[in-house]
């Protein structure tokens, strides 16, 4: 049986599978329940500094993105960090890792961008015999008014600056929790390289604002009569997070720094992309509060089980795979040729494939052979999109063929060729290599 | 003199090709298509009621919800920890009485998410595979049990019995092992010889020993088990098949149902399989409806079930009634058999008596009804073979084996379960639930034995 317990800069947990710093995290009873239900770690809903707690919205803190049969695509919160005092939640960590050794636990933080705060607050955390500390630089809102989250996370110096001070005031692991919400995540990244950092952690949740009231003209969710931005997560956001664990994966300047993957994590699936992509640990918010804690049971038995197929015996051997498969689109080879291929026997006949193709791409799909209905890819026009393999309601009906060298491409009548043509050698390129 | 009149029972009354198609999975396979969209609408409910509602507590939202992750082998795994004997409860639960009754989508859409489609789905993948075994045994505890009966009862107590260490000697009186799953249920519901499959899947496991053509006959046999063997399971279902009790049993043309389906499940070629022109089936269960249907199937011109009472009591649930009027099956209620008509030594027809209800007992209503048959078949219940569980010393109630809530009998060392206890619903899936219990009592038992013999 695969293994699946992991190392993540020095924090040990029996499973990669942790709880976001999120509501689920809570407090103690969440927490408890969490490790009950096979949790390998958490990350403590986000500690802010002593003194009067936090507050929070009393009316919609959530809004949804459903599906027509209402499953939860997309999710968006306006919930602030932890409303709890400072001492309640550190007495609380404090008993959980003492009753689950085993399990990972770390404290997520945000404070002030001073120096004395976060030099207040990181002894009082470590005390507690946690495993290691996030910190929050990527909550989006509320607290990025005041200076703090994403608005440390948006200034790469920030994030230096903060992360020294943490690797100065404390001994445990410092996991840097970076915001989506940048141009580039390469920046933010190296900053918490040179500050010292540990780990990386993202994404944390996107800006976002989930639609208007058709009735009232209010965007949505709103408290009364105006809302916020919130930040949004869910299965919706799991592109945009692969993609930055990967460029961070692939970033000569960062590559080798452990990466916490979060965003839209649901299943086993979810987490193979985004450890194979370089993640050493996943993080899981909203698939928790959409379906209990009980759904970590399948993700385990799900990625163990490919584990095992696949001949991968520890989460290790599994990190990072997919890595190298990731390229600029320059060198892309230009001289693959697919085409897509409908299996007449599985089509339904609902003709989504044509229309798709004939409205919006290549014309490369019929309607009609013979007066009937009939679709069918037409190689002399299709140009390997994968539009229709996309938009087909049967798993598996439509499917790419790659074209062997030596076929001819029939679209363009040319032999296609085994010699890798990238566009940085490409005759069209003025800027091509030796041009 | 005119010629003596026979009744018309005889083989082949179909083309020869059209067996084949008639006697395959009435419900088919879901294809992958329609499982991932049938797994989409389970809801992966808190405390989910389908799994309380299924007798080994199936985590049904788990398995569903691997199925829609593309992990069968999990799904599988998911659904045969909690029973054994999953793929073929997928196939003859009446999951409409059980988890799919209770399916919340039923009060949201009117429609219970397909959880016995979805099940068999599982489990065949995995059967279907490479990569069949999914549990290994522990180390030997040098412990050997005797298990009567290979139906679905002792089958799954020996499963669990050789997982958790233990070797046992599993016995059963017919030539082939699966109890009614081989014997007893519609061939159209385990087309394709799965009950074969999934014994042979079970016994993989290791730690079993088959024997087959083996009849727990005395009493004796009983006590030499129990010499031989660390604990005695009994599993042996019921024996012996009601008699209607009429004027006319004797006559020819007059079968026990569950010797009908029995031939029927065994023959190799069903076009040589005799059946009336016009059969009658007397009684109300799932073998009424398993013999009816099969009966119209074979190419009987008209099948009826005639129950003693309604539609309500009748004990095949209204999805198998629903099935059986589907093939062309009639089914005629609050009618008692009062003779069973002959000629010439054969079968014409049975007279029946109206019934009805008076203070909650049937009484006749005065009206007689007669309907032609040229082959009756009683369904009307099984019990125990009479005698030997008294020989044996074990207590009975109404016909069958009392045990207690672990399944222990009133011998020491003896557990029972399956149709031949007062426990339960004569379900496939109540047995598996009977032999589970009781394995991992007689483990529980052996293990602290052994502990109060190493102390």
């Amino acid at each position: 049986m695969a293994q699946l317990d992991i190392e993540f800069c020095g924090i040990r947990s029996p499973n990669p599978f942790w709880l976001a710093s999120a509501p689920p995290t809570d407090k103690a009873y969440n927490v408890e329940r969490a490790f009950e239900a096979g949790w390998g770690g958490v990350v403590w809903k986000t500690l802010a500094e002593a003194g009067p707690p936090v507050v929070n919205v009393n009316g919609p803190r959530y809004g949804a993105l459903l599906a027509v049969d209402r499953s939860l695509i997309g999710f968006n919160n306006i919930e602030l960090i932890t409303d709890r005092e400072l001492e309640v939640n550190l007495e609380e960590i404090r008993a959980i890792k003492r009753r689950w050794p085993d399990r990972a636990v770390i404290a997520s933080i945000m404070v002030p961008c001073k120096e004395e705060s976060w030099q207040a607050i990181l002894p009082r955390v470590e005390d507690t015999g946690c495993d290691g500390i996030e910190l929050n630089f990527g909550c989006p809102h509320g607290m990025s008014e005041r200076g703090m989250g994403s608005a440390v996370g948006q200034v790469p110096e920030y994030i230096q600056m903060v992360t020294a001070w943490c690797k100065r005031y404390s001994r445990l692991p410092v996991i840097v929790k970076l915001t989506p919400n940048v141009t580039s995540i390469r920046m933010p990244a190296r900053a918490a390289k040179a500050g010292g950092a540990d780990a990386v952690s993202l994404i944390n949740t996107i800006n976002s604002i989930m639609g208007v009231d058709p009735e009232t003209l209010t965007m949505s969710p709103a408290v009364g009569e105006q809302g916020t931005h919130g930040g949004y997560c869910g299965p919706a956001v799991k592109p945009i997070a692969l993609h930055m664990v990967a460029e961070i994966a692939r970033d000569p300047e960062t590559a080798g720094l452990p990466i916490s993957g979060i965003g839209g994590i649901g299943t086993w699936r979810d987490a193979l992309d985004f450890i194979a992509l370089g993640a050493g640990s996943v993080q899981v918010c909203t698939a928790a509060m959409v379906f209990g804690f009980k759904i970590v049971q399948e993700m385990i038995n799900g990625l163990a089980g490919y584990m095992d197929q696949k001949g991968v015996a520890s989460i290790a051997q599994l990190r990072g795979r997919a890595i190298g498969s990731v390229t600029d689109w320059q060198h892309l080879d230009l001289n693959r040729v697919a085409k897509a291929v409908i299996n007449q026997d599985t089509c339904i006949q609902c003709g989504r494939c044509h229309i798709a193709c004939e409205d919006t791409a290549h014309q490369a799909i019929t309607a009609q052979r013979d007066g009937r209905r009939h679709f069918e890819v037409k190689e002399e026009e299709c140009v390997g999109c994968n539009l229709c393999v996309n938009v087909c309601p049967v798993p598996g009906c439509i499917t790419m063929r790659e074209l062997a060298a030596g076929e001819i491409d029939r679209r363009t009548g040319r032999v296609v060729s085994d010699t890798r043509l990238p566009w940085t050698a490409h005759p069209n390129n003025p800027l091509r290599s030796g041009a | 003199m005119s010629e003596e009149r026979r009744a018309d029972i005889r083989a082949g009354r179909l083309p020869p090709q059209a067996y084949a198609a008639r006697f395959t999975d009435h419900v088919p396979p879901l294809t992958e298509g329609q499982a991932l969209l049938e797994a989409s609408r389970c809801l992966y409910c808190y405390d989910a009621p389908c799994m309380q509602a299924c007798p080994t507590r199936i985590d049904v939202p788990s398995f569903i919800r691997r199925i829609a992750e593309g992990n069968l082998r999990g799904a599988a795994e998911s659904i045969l920890t909690s029973n054994p004997l999953g793929g073929m409860c997928a196939r003859d639960c009446p999951t409409e009485v059980l988890c799919e009754q209770v399916c919340v989508r039923n009060t949201e859409q009117g429609l219970p998410v397909a959880i016995g489609r979805l099940q068999r789905y599982a489990v065949d993948g995995l059967m279907g595979g490479a990569h069949q075994s999914l549990f290994t045994r522990a180390r030997s505890t040098g412990r050997r049990v005797a298990v009567v009966g290979a139906g679905p009862a002792g089958l799954a107590c020996a499963h669990a019995l050789a997982r958790l260490g233990h070797s046992v000697g599993l016995f059963d009186a017919r030539p082939k092992p699966g109890g009614l799953n081989e014997y007893g249920i519609a061939a159209y519901k385990v087309a394709g010889g799965y009950a074969q499959r999934e014994v042979q899947w079970l016994l993989e496991i290791g730690g079993i020993e088959l024997q087959c053509g083996w009849r727990l006959a005395s009493a004796a046999q009983l006590e030499a088990l129990r010499r031989e063997y660390d604990a005695v399971f009994l599993g042996f279902g019921l024996a012996q098949t009601y008699r209607l009790g009429i004027p006319g049993e004797g006559l020819e043309g007059v079968a026990d149902a569950v010797e009908f389906i029995s031939r029927l499940r065994q023959t190799p070629d069903l076009a040589a399989l005799p059946v009336g022109r016009r059969v009658v089936v007397i009684g109300g269960g799932m073998t009424a409806i398993d013999a009816g249907v099969q009966a119209k199937l074979l190419g009987a011109e008209s099948s009826t079930i005639v129950y003693r009472r309604g539609e309500q009591q009748m004990p095949a649930s209204r999805k198998e009634q629903d099935l059986a009027r589907i093939q062309g099956v009639a089914i005629l209620h609050w009618l008692a058999p009062v003779e069973v008509l002959g000629e010439g030594g054969s079968v014409r027809g049975v007279r029946f008596a109206r019934q009805r209800l008076e203070d909650g007992r049937l009484v006749p209503a005065g009206e007689e009804l007669t309907v032609e048959a040229d082959m009756v078949l009683k369904a009307i219940g099984q019990r125990l073979e009479a005698g030997l569980p008294s020989e044996c010393g074990l207590t009975q109630r109404d016909g069958r084996i009392v045990v207690d809530e672990s399944g222990r009998t009133s011998v020491a060392n003896v557990w029972a379960g399956g149709d031949c206890v007062a426990d339960g619903e004569d379900l496939t899936v109540y047995a598996v639930a009977h032999g589970l219990r009781a394995a991992h009592d007689i483990d529980t038992q052996l293990r602290n034995r052994r502990a109060r013999a190493d102390g």
